[in-house]
């Protein structure tokens, strides 16, 4: 499917001389985040020269970019190139399930999240297993994945201050998002459980293992099923599945 | 093996490169130097690439040898004292360091951070492409790590060591920290024309609870027109973000990849290092400057830092003469004394 979905053109705003921002919007929002995958995939495959990397966030495109090798009216002139050509929405190109044990021991905050709510702990589980969701970006900390598609059920604040430090690879939820981490940080997030799968991993090829634009959902796991991912994927073996989808 | 082998380090001291990039998209701190071209110029000196990995040098100091054979390094960035064994040496100076000489950086009349480029190659492995340690996610350098007193720093491809000791001429490493260039934007619309204004004129102190991730800036309180939380976007190195309480905090070279509080200016990328280069308590003010003027700065900078910087043998005035008798390390430097 193809068409110019009702969004105005994006602004297009400096970032000091090396970095240009293309914004789609000011919200979290699956439209907006199409047009900023689109442009994403779209300016890498134009491999322009002076282009160093870019940016996908949940609303905007950040191109950071050599201004001795690409004059900002050029880039400018290629983005719009782009963006007046029909816009394709967006398909994930793999779809992953990613194991995650709600178990209390790893899932503390559940509690807390069933409180807050009025759902049964297994209710909050059932629906956040149950969705499926799309990785808007990357930010914080290497790896540190941000989904869209969390059930608006499970939509809570993030916490008024930030809780200790978490273990590694938690599943939390906050501000009507979810995330999976990759190291441990104190976070104003909730965590409600743990996967056994490295989202990074340095010393593993690849070193991510998924993209912006993803699609993700998670299968709940038992302890004793956790114990025994977490010794393989801790000897590099990826744990989590994946379905090519395009 | 070849090796520098670390005496007594400060906090914050850590090998950079120029830095880990093409990751942000995967939330990865690009880290590298706070000052570029003062790494660029150091690494130049030696004929190395600009980029190439060197020891990034705190406020903290560094005391360090060579072992297993002589390695040359050249120093440049900030206005440090230098020594060799206890003698003088000038800020921005390339030395052969013979095995057991102690070379020592201390804080001098100015700067916050200089750079130690060895002639050869720091032989460590690199994540994800680059040196650069960022010790927040605990990636590149030696084990993610600041160096330590005791650290050893293997030195791969020393390349022959007969060069006299010489001054680096660097002028345009002499920089006036007083003013600092930025460019406005992304979310200055976030803010009045009249909180633009107070930012433009204000006068900032830099905060003592500055580091090598954000500087932060003590002056007039910056009021927001929108709020001061935005939905997470982009931030390039040297953004000026303003959150809740109004005070500005510039992103340095370990900033994350995104962040959520508006984003008043940049820092143009020339001068970065200059701002990078002040210490907590230094005064100085922004000015604006168009995206062009801010390209103009960057092409005269790289113009400078396309070339090897002159280097100039120490004569024997700027040499204590127990220097020249206790070190036969410069041929060349007492060549150069016998023809005045």
């Amino acid at each position: 499917m193809t068409s110019n979905f009702p969004l105005p053109s994006p602004r297009l705003l400096d970032a000091g001389e090396g970095a240009l921002v293309v914004e789609f919007g000011t919200v979290v929002d699956p439209d907006i985040s199409d047009r900023v995958l689109a442009l994403d995939i779209a300016l890498n495959q134009l491999a322009l020269a002076g282009v160093r990397e870019t940016v996908p966030t949940y609303r905007s495109l950040m191109i950071h970019y050599d201004p001795l090798r690409l004059e900002r009216a050029d880039l400018i002139a290629a983005v719009k190139t782009i963006e007046a050509a029909p816009h394709a929405r967006h398909i994930p190109a793999n779809r992953w399930t990613i194991p995650c044990c709600y178990d209390v021991q790893h899932g503390e905050d559940l509690g807390q999240i069933a409180e807050m709510t009025g759902l049964s702990t297994e209710r909050a589980i059932s629906l956040h297993a149950g969705a499926t969701y799309r990785v808007y970006m990357f930010g914080f900390a290497p790896g540190f994945c941000y989904l869209g598609g969390l059930p608006p059920e499970l939509a809570v604040s993030r916490r008024a201050t930030p809780r200790p430090p978490t273990p590694p690879n938690v599943v939390t939820i906050g501000g009507g998002l979810a995330l999976v981490t990759t190291v441990s940080m104190p976070t104003g997030w909730w965590l409600i459980g743990r996967t056994p799968e490295r989202i990074f991993s340095p010393a593993r090829e690849p070193n991510f293992l998924v993209a912006v634009g993803d699609a993700l959902r998670f299968e709940p796991i038992d302890r004793t099923t956790f114990d025994s991912l977490e010794t393989r994927a801790a000897a590099g073996e990826i744990v989590a599945r994946r379905e090519r989808l395009a | 093996m070849t090796a520098l082998i670390v005496h007594a380090a400060g906090p914050g001291v850590t090998i950079q490169d120029e830095g880990r990039h093409g990751y942000l998209r995967y939330g990865v701190t690009a880290a590298g130097p706070m000052d570029p071209p003062a790494l660029a110029t150091a690494n130049r000196a030696l004929g190395n690439s600009p980029g190439a990995a060197a020891i990034e040098v705190s406020l903290g100091g560094l005391e360090l040898s060579a072992v297993d054979g002589p390695v040359a390094v050249a120093i440049a960035g900030g206005a440090f004292k230098v020594g060799l064994d206890g003698r003088d040496l000038p800020a921005a100076v390339a030395v052969p360091l013979e095995p057991d000489a102690r070379l020592t950086i201390r804080p001098g009349a100015a700067g916050a951070w200089c750079y130690v480029a060895v002639a050869g190659r720091i032989d460590l492995a690199p994540a994800l492409g680059s040196l650069a340690t960022h010790t927040r996610s605990g990636i590149g350098g030696l084990q993610g790590r600041a160096l330590t007193a005791g650290d050893i720093i293997p030195i791969a491809t020393t390349r022959a060591v007969n060069a006299p000791a010489a001054a680096i001429e660097a002028p345009w490493l002499d920089r006036p920290g007083d003013v600092i260039r930025v460019v406005l934007g992304p979310q200055d619309d976030y803010f009045a024309p009249d909180q633009i204004a107070a930012f433009l004129v204000g006068l900032w102190t830099l905060s003592g609870r500055s580091d090598r991730m954000a500087y932060q800036l003590d002056g007039p309180t910056i009021a927001h027109a929108k709020g001061f939380n935005i939905v997470s976007d982009g931030v390039t190195l040297g953004a000026i973000q303003v959150p809740g309480h109004g005070r500005p905090i510039v992103l340095m070279a370990d900033r994350q990849s995104t962040g959520g509080y508006p984003k008043i200016a940049a820092v143009i990328g020339t001068d970065f290092g200059k701002l990078a280069q002040l210490r907590p308590g230094a005064r100085f003010g922004f000015a604006a400057v168009s995206v062009e003027e801010a390209v103009k700065a960057r092409r005269v900078q790289a113009d400078f830092l396309a070339k090897r910087p002159v280097l100039r043998p120490l004569r024997r005035t700027e040499f204590p003469s127990e220097y020249l008798l206790g070190v036969n390390l410069i041929d060349g430097a007492v060549a150069e004394v016998n023809e005045l």
